[in-house]
């Protein structure tokens, strides 16, 4: 269509498309179930059509649409081709010849009857009826579910502009759906991570709806089905007839992403994915009922409050203080109900490490047997969620390192079968789970040889024998002699004490030559809020985590003095060891004349503290420290008190542990 | 600001009907005659909207899309291409190359900024 009149042009292209449509149909005559036959009328008349327009012959493009929406249900296989149709169609070609070589007056009639003839055609087929009833577009609207393919977004179609011309049809309800939004790490920004699924109300034609997605529904998940509880099957008929503009008529493609492979196969191209069993808790009613209830007591204390701000009220300090105390209750109440709410038992967290080890004995070829202990111990989800990770390594590290090959058992003398136990207990606020092989245990002298060589430590340097064993928890240490699939790439150790601390947990790890290591997680039972005893030492308030608070007792001025240099106390016939705060804080203050030893507890070890007063229980939110107090040890975290001052939060396992370290001490030096 | 389009097509008629239509409608509209121009304009400045022939000498429209596709700068970039028939696998090429849509000629004015429409969003 170069240089020459486009008129003239058009006329040799369509006499050259009615020839082709004339030789289709007469060989359809001869094989009506011929689909590429069938096409190939439809294409040239649609081609006819669109040319007819845009030079001008509006007549012709008007007939031949009619013959082309008729003949469109033909080739969806919702009329049979008969060759009373073909008949009928090919007079149709007949007129249409008639309409580009003259001028388009009179022919009218002519036309019109050939389309009545060709509607009686097709309702001769034997279809017509029941289309006819369906073919009514749903007049409640529709249910979209839509999903754009993954490179749409790069080839410049955008989502939002899809969903804008959406919304020009009518009232339009949208829902984004992100179940399938990857993680941060995995998210690729070009891509387009939303499903969204629409409800359209008002009177749409499913054709209208097909084409804004008319560039990309070949590939993408699309579902619309009316709103109305019609049969879902009934949609994918209705829009035979429609008015289809002719731009849109390629848009005829299968709606049903079923027909296309889809670039993954797992995903259901309407309604909802099932949520990932990982992201729900099960929840038991009546706990849920508690918390309805503590709800609605909120409720009612808060309509109390606006009362009494409204309103001057006789005796308006009383009546303050007794809501807030109804508060500080419900407050406590809700969190501990909503705390319990989250907790789920680790029994899921140790099943998932059968199909681990059962794989770690294959890939390592050593007979490895899984013992588990305590599943029903429950943890927060999310903390639990976090502990996968670590236990992975360490589970990794146990069956790789630890445990040795059978022959290797043989000879040491223990049984072939290696055994990897995981055991969950709770101690206090405290969740303690164990990870005890019956390998060879950890080798000193190659912790030792590998740290020297890394130049982590001095040749030489004196080391404890906890010391030389954290050496592997050191960034960048391993001690594999070859980099195995499972573990030794120097990634590991590190990276789970990192993960337990940000858990505000503890890890530590104890190891016999020949008989094994022990590998134990702290992790506290909750992540962000306590219940702390609030005391003052000095000047300062320090808060005890309640949970790990056994008891309060007076230290006497006359124990106190007869204790010196002993520090211990006896409890119910067991001596504790305590630690002056005071002292330790070194707070240059003289002692309360009433000191008090508060007793704290991990597990079965306990020690006592000593303060000057015990202010009282106090819930505090803790507050991580800032990165320069990570050598601190002796404190967990700060929290604000009701007044606005700071006060520090005692790590109890680090003073227990400070606390075993004196007693072994004293007990050393008889 | 009204927004760019690059149209690129070997029939200097057809750049013409392209022309009257999309600057009719307000847009900016550019034009080259073939795939190995059009791709230095795309690169020289950025367009809104590239709108090109498939079948051109020097280098045809699949070669200029997958070319356009491989520069990040036109990740994103609506690009329509102009077919002559409903040729399904020609069209299969195309989007796989990296188009964002088509358009059947012959077409008339109102489909050409009706699709334009459409992927511009205005």
């Amino acid at each position: 269509m170069s240089g020459q009149d486009p008129i003239a042009a058009f006329r040799i292209e369509a006499a050259d498309l009615l020839d082709q449509i004339e030789e289709a149909l007469l060989d359809l005559g001869h094989r009506l179930d011929d689909r590429d036959l069938v096409d190939a009328v439809f294409r040239g008349l649609h081609t006819l059509k669109g040319s007819g327009a845009m030079f001008g012959f509006d007549a012709l493009a008007t007939f031949t649409h009619h013959c082309e929406s008729a003949f469109d249900r033909v080739r969806k296989g919702l009329v049979p081709a008969t060759q009373a149709l073909v008949a009928v169609i090919l007079s149709a070609k007949d007129h249409m010849r008639a309409l580009i070589d003259g001028d388009g007056t009179g022919q009218e009639a002519a036309g019109d009857a050939i389309l009545q003839a060709l509607q009686a055609a097709i309702e001769g087929a034997g279809a017509a009826a029941a289309p006819d009833t369906v073919a009514e577009p749903a007049k409640a609207g529709w249910r979209l579910s839509f999903r754009l393919p993954p490179e749409a977004m790069a080839n410049g179609t955008n989502p939002l502009m899809l969903l804008d011309e959406l919304r020009e049809f009518g009232e339009c309800r949208v829902i984004a759906r992100v179940d399938r939004v990857p993680m941060l790490p995995d998210l690729v920004p070009v891509e387009c991570h939303i499903g969204w699924d629409l409800e359209l109300h008002g009177d749409i034609s499913r054709g209208d709806i097909e084409d804004v997605f008319i560039f990309v529904m070949d590939d993408m998940e699309l579902s619309i089905e009316p709103l109305e509880t019609a049969a879902p099957a009934a949609a994918a008929v209705d829009d035979a007839l429609d008015d289809v503009p002719p731009v849109q008529l390629h848009a005829v493609a299968p709606a049903t992403p079923a027909a296309i492979p889809a670039p993954d196969a797992v995903a259901p191209a309407n309604g909802r994915q099932p949520a990932k069993s990982g992201e729900s808790v099960r929840v038991p009613a009546e706990r849920l009922d508690e918390l309805m209830d503590r709800v609605g007591e909120l409720v009612i204390v808060q309509s109390r409050l606006s009362q009494l701000a409204h309103g001057s009220v006789i005796g308006m300090e009383m009546v303050l203080r007794s809501i807030s105390e109804e508060i500080e209750r419900l407050a406590s109440e809700l969190r501990e109900t909503m705390m319990v709410l989250r907790m789920v038992p680790v029994a899921s967290l140790f099943s998932r490490f059968r199909r681990l080890i059962h794989d770690l004995s294959r890939e390592t070829g050593k007979t490895i047997e899984l013992e588990t202990e305590g599943e029903a111990t429950e943890v927060d989800k999310t903390v639990m969620e976090r502990l996968a990770d670590p236990m992975v390594h360490l589970i990794r590290n146990a069956c790789d390192h630890g445990l040795e090959t059978a022959e290797e058992r043989i000879a040491a003398g223990k049984s072939p079968v290696g055994k990897v136990r995981l055991s969950a207990s709770q101690a206090g606020g405290e969740v303690m789970i164990t990870i005890r092989d019956d390998g060879r245990g950890i080798d000193r002298e190659r912790v030792r040889a590998k740290a020297e060589s890394q130049g982590l430590i001095q040749p030489g340097q004196v080391l404890s024998d906890s010391e030389i064993l954290h050496m592997i928890f050191h960034p960048g240490f391993s001690t594999a002699a070859t980099v195995t699939n499972l573990s030794g790439r120097g990634v590991g150790m590190d990276v789970v004490k990192r993960t337990i601390e940000t858990l505000r947990g503890a890890i530590d790890i104890t190891s016999k030559p020949g008989e094994g290591s022990t590998v134990v997680l702290r992790i506290p039972l909750t992540l962000a809020i306590i219940d702390g005893l609030l005391v003052r030492v000095g000047d300062g308030r320090y808060v005890i985590p309640l949970a790990a608070v056994e008891e309060c007792i007076e230290l006497s001025l006359e124990d106190d003095l007869r204790s010196r240099g002993r520090s211990f106390i006896t409890l119910r016939e067991r001596l504790v060891p305590f630690l002056r705060l005071r002292e330790m804080f070194d707070t240059g203050t003289r002692p309360d004349p009433h000191q008090k030893i508060v007793v704290i507890a991990t597990g079965t070890e306990r020690v006592g503290l000593v303060v000057d007063q015990i202010i009282g229980s106090h819930q505090t939110v803790i507050k991580s420290m800032s990165l320069l107090h990570q050598a601190v040890t002796t404190f967990a975290g700060a929290t604000i008190l009701g007044d606005g001052g700071v006060a520090l939060i005692l790590d109890v396992s680090q003073l227990v542990a400070l606390g075993q370290h004196q007693e072994e001490r004293l007990r050393a030096a008889g | 600001m009204s927004a760019s389009i690059l149209t690129v097509d070997d029939s200097p008629s057809l750049r013409m009907a392209i022309r009257i239509a999309l600057s009719g409608a307000g847009y900016a509209v550019t034009e080259a005659e073939d795939g190995v121009q059009g791709l230095k304009a795309a690169t020289a400045s950025r367009f809104d909207l590239i709108i090109t022939d498939l079948n051109m000498p020097n280098m045809d429209g699949l070669t200029m899309i997958r070319e356009l596709r491989k520069s990040p700068d036109q990740c994103g970039t609506p690009i329509i291409f102009l077919t002559t028939e409903s040729d399904d696998s020609m069209k299969q090429q195309a989007k796989a190359a990296g188009a964002t849509g088509w358009l059947v000629k012959p077409f008339v004015p109102e489909q050409l900024i009706k699709v334009s429409r459409k992927v511009l969003g205005r």
